[in-house]
């Protein structure tokens, strides 16, 4: 009897096995906590990664040249149909034939019928530059257009024979594309398919990539100079003190964006303040005034400033904790202080570096209202970049294109900040 | 920090050059924001100081940047400065319009924020919570993720949902700074919770307390501070936002960043200084607020300062 009882699993008072009714409050107490958090999730993934998603599809698919949506109905009408028809019928680099001017001609009169040359027209220009006006040209003649179609188009405009344009309106008649990527990388496909280079004169982009990569890496190199002076400083002083001046770090940080720029603009404007001081002192000549706006200085300068702060927190937080008597105890053992210094307290600090390194890193990298306001022409990122397409060439599948690229390399840093600093520490002030 | 009795002639020389070159460098950090506020009280229309402004001439100095921002857009700004000149003003000076859509943007999306951050960080801070690195990560990821592809994002999002026919002024904005403001929420009232007492919320169910009342009872009191810290960076971050505004928000949706960004863009004014000074003087305020809280908090939570 006894023996069996021992054998028995243990149990509540209700006659349930503790194993199974742990395992349910565990369970219960799980789900609770995930509730919680629920509905931010929720808000999140709508407000968020919902946007972002749209965004990546945007960048692969380009309905430009398959459907035409009325503005005012919102109906969509597919257009471009029988040219499609007869690029699935005919493989990769078929000569097109009569039938397929044939097919052209028809989706013309089409597009005119239903106005939509332009837009379709801008989709294939995106990719091949000066075909928006062969297609509103070619929609326009299109009720005029007679068999033999082959000759009656290219008596329109010869350029329709361009083996390039009809590899383009191939890769655009079906929606889905890679192309949008390979022009943010400066490639585009041949008449054959293949993926080349661009002209040397337009290649832009991997250019810009370049630049911010080398711009984001002199900004937080040069946060790192001057973060690393104070932070040491504040970490050392009694707390009374650095309590004081934390402030100097943290009204930056607190202060809006735009009024930090709009000062680096006095400040640095040719008849601004820095030149002024400097006219004014004798260091330089009133007519050979500093430009250091509207170029690359001008966004290294403001950037600096703005993202020191998130190079000083860290670096603070890491210092704060050394305890002083290992520098103490290396001085006694005979270590000149730079000794000390260099062997001692850096290696103790290099936890805070990295963190602080990444973190400005990571924000240069995407940084846009600086660049945009003191860049100029030559101090802009990738990110002006991609407002430019969005606003002003209104290619919105290459900004959605570039955006996605940025956005893999911003997600690839996140995931190793969050491995080696962890974002529960993320601080502010 | 003090030189040690030991140091070498060439150690005290480093100690004071060390100590010049950090008080350039706090320099470098807070004349840049500290310039504008004399120069926004400039009489000319430029940006650098002029003699008289050197020599402390009164008359180099006026309040002239400041009056054009209540009469900029007003119809009849030389009118006699009586009730319906204020009238005026309220109803159509752009800048007092942009401070009115700024704060009721930065409101609403500072509510939603605080709500669901808190709610959210309460769940987070538990030990059981299920997935907590990746979900933490999510919630973070929109401080991170370059601003201008959220814009480019809400841009697609919000014009495939068409949420400008839905009839709600200022949703679209709203719910985006929202976003933006969460991760600052979230990192401010989980740090609050870290050195939280959890015997405290068992003490009060034991007394008979359910968890509404102990929520609002033991936990709201002691983490208050980090929430009121978080609803200010919140409110800051959409008080500051220009780039989500400019790509979804409506025409009528002028913010004061937006204003600001269209006033640099065309032709900077010292009108653009003296708002400047304002929000200066703001930020100087909420700095002080938030230090406070901090304080607080570290006091309520038994941590002494190190």
């Amino acid at each position: 009897m006894s023996d069996a009882a021992a054998n028995q699993p243990l149990k509540t008072a209700d006659g349930i096995p503790l194993k199974a009714s742990l395992a349910r409050a565990e369970s219960r107490a799980r789900r609770k906590a995930f509730l919680l958090v629920l509905p931010l999730l929720a808000f999140i993934l709508i407000t968020f990664i919902a946007p972002i998603g749209q965004m990546l599809h945007q960048s692969f698919y380009n309905e430009g040249f398959t459907v035409r949506e009325d503005v005012v109905s919102g109906k969509r009408t597919p257009i471009m149909v029988n040219l499609k028809q007869w690029f699935d019928e005919n493989p990769q680099g078929s000569e097109p034939d009569e039938a397929a001017y044939a097919a052209l001609a028809a989706d013309l009169l089409h597009l005119q019928e239903l106005r939509a040359a332009g837009s379709a027209g801008t989709r294939i220009n995106y990719e091949r530059s000066g075909s928006r006006s062969m297609f509103t040209k070619g929609a326009r003649n299109a009720k005029k257009l007679e068999p033999p179609y082959k000759e009656a188009i290219l008596d329109l405009d010869d350029e329709w024979s361009d083996p390039e344009l009809w590899q383009v309106m191939r890769d655009a008649s079906s929606g889905y594309t890679i192309n949008f990527y390979l022009a943010a990388l400066d490639r585009a496909k041949n008449a054959d398919g293949e993926i080349v280079m661009v002209d040397p004169e337009r290649q832009v982009y991997v250019k810009l990539f370049i630049r911010t990569l080398v711009l984001s890496l002199l900004i937080t190199f040069l946060t790192f100079i001057l973060g690393y002076p104070i932070a040491h400083l504040l970490a050392t002083l009694p707390l009374r003190y650095s309590n004081l001046l934390m402030i100097l770090v943290l009204l930056p940080f607190w202060t809006s964006l735009l009024v930090r720029t709009t000062s680096w603009m006095v400040l640095l404007q040719s008849q601004g303040v820095v030149n002024d001081a400097l006219v004014a002192s004798g260091l330089l000549g009133d007519e050979n005034r500093l430009q250091m706006m509207y170029n690359q200085a001008g966004t290294v300068i403001a950037m600096t400033h703005i993202l020191l702060p998130f190079m000083v927190l860290p670096l603070y937080s890491v210092m704060r904790p050394i305890n002083p008597s290992y520098v103490r105890a290396a001085r006694s053992l005979g270590a000149t202080s730079f000794t000390a210094f260099r062997r001692v307290y850096f290696p103790q600090t290099i936890p805070g570096i990295g963190a602080g390194a990444l973190l400005v890193f990571i924000l240069s990298v995407g940084y846009y209202i600086t660049p945009a306001l003191v860049g100029g022409a030559d101090g802009q990122l990738i990110s002006n970049l991609i407002a430019f397409h969005m606003q002003k060439s209104l290619n919105w599948s290459l900004a959605a294109a570039l955006a996605a690229l940025l956005l893999g390399g911003i997600l690839i840093l996140y995931w190793l900040y969050d491995r080696l600093v962890g974002i529960d520490n993320l601080k502010l002030g | 920090m003090a030189l040690p009795s030991y140091a070498t002639t060439g150690e005290k020389i480093w100690h004071y050059t060390y100590l010049t070159i950090c008080s350039l460098i706090f320099l470098f950090l807070i004349a840049p924001i500290l310039i504008v506020i004399p120069l926004s009280f400039n009489i000319e229309p430029y940006f650098t100081f002029t003699k008289k402004m050197l020599s402390l001439d009164p008359t180099g100095y006026s309040m002239r940047w400041y009056d054009l921002l209540l009469t900029f857009g007003m119809i009849a700004p030389d009118a006699p400065r009586d009730a319906s000149w204020w009238a005026d003003a309220w109803e159509n000076a752009k800048w007092i319009n942009a401070a009115k859509n700024s704060i009721i943007i930065g409101f609403f999306s500072t509510v939603i924020a605080t709500t669901l951050g808190t709610i959210a960080a309460l769940g987070l801070s538990r030990p059981e919570m299920p997935f907590r690195r990746v979900i933490m990560a999510t919630l973070i990821s929109p401080m991170i993720v370059p601003i201008i592809i959220v814009a480019t994002g809400l841009f697609f999002f919000y014009s495939k949902i068409s949420i400008q026919d839905w009839g709600i002024p200022y949703l679209g904005v709203v719910l985006a700074h929202a976003t933006l403001g969460i991760p600052f929420v979230i990192i401010t009232v989980t740090a609050t919770l870290v050195g939280f007492d959890h015997s405290l919320s068992r003490a009060a169910a034991s007394l008979g307390a359910g968890p509404t009342r102990t929520f609002f009872k033991i936990q709201m009191p002691l983490i208050l501070p980090g929430v009121i810290s978080g609803a200010l960076f919140a409110f800051v971050t959409s008080f500051d936002e220009v780039v989500v505004v400019l790509f979804v928000g409506g025409l009528d949706e002028q913010t004061i960043p937006r204003q600001m960004w269209n006033g640099i863009r065309e032709q900077i004014s010292p009108a653009i200084l003296s708002v400047a000074t304002i929000l200066v003087v703001i930020s100087v305020l909420l700095l002080a607020t938030v230090e406070l809280l901090r304080r607080r908090s570290e006091r309520l939570r038994g941590v002494t300062p190190r």
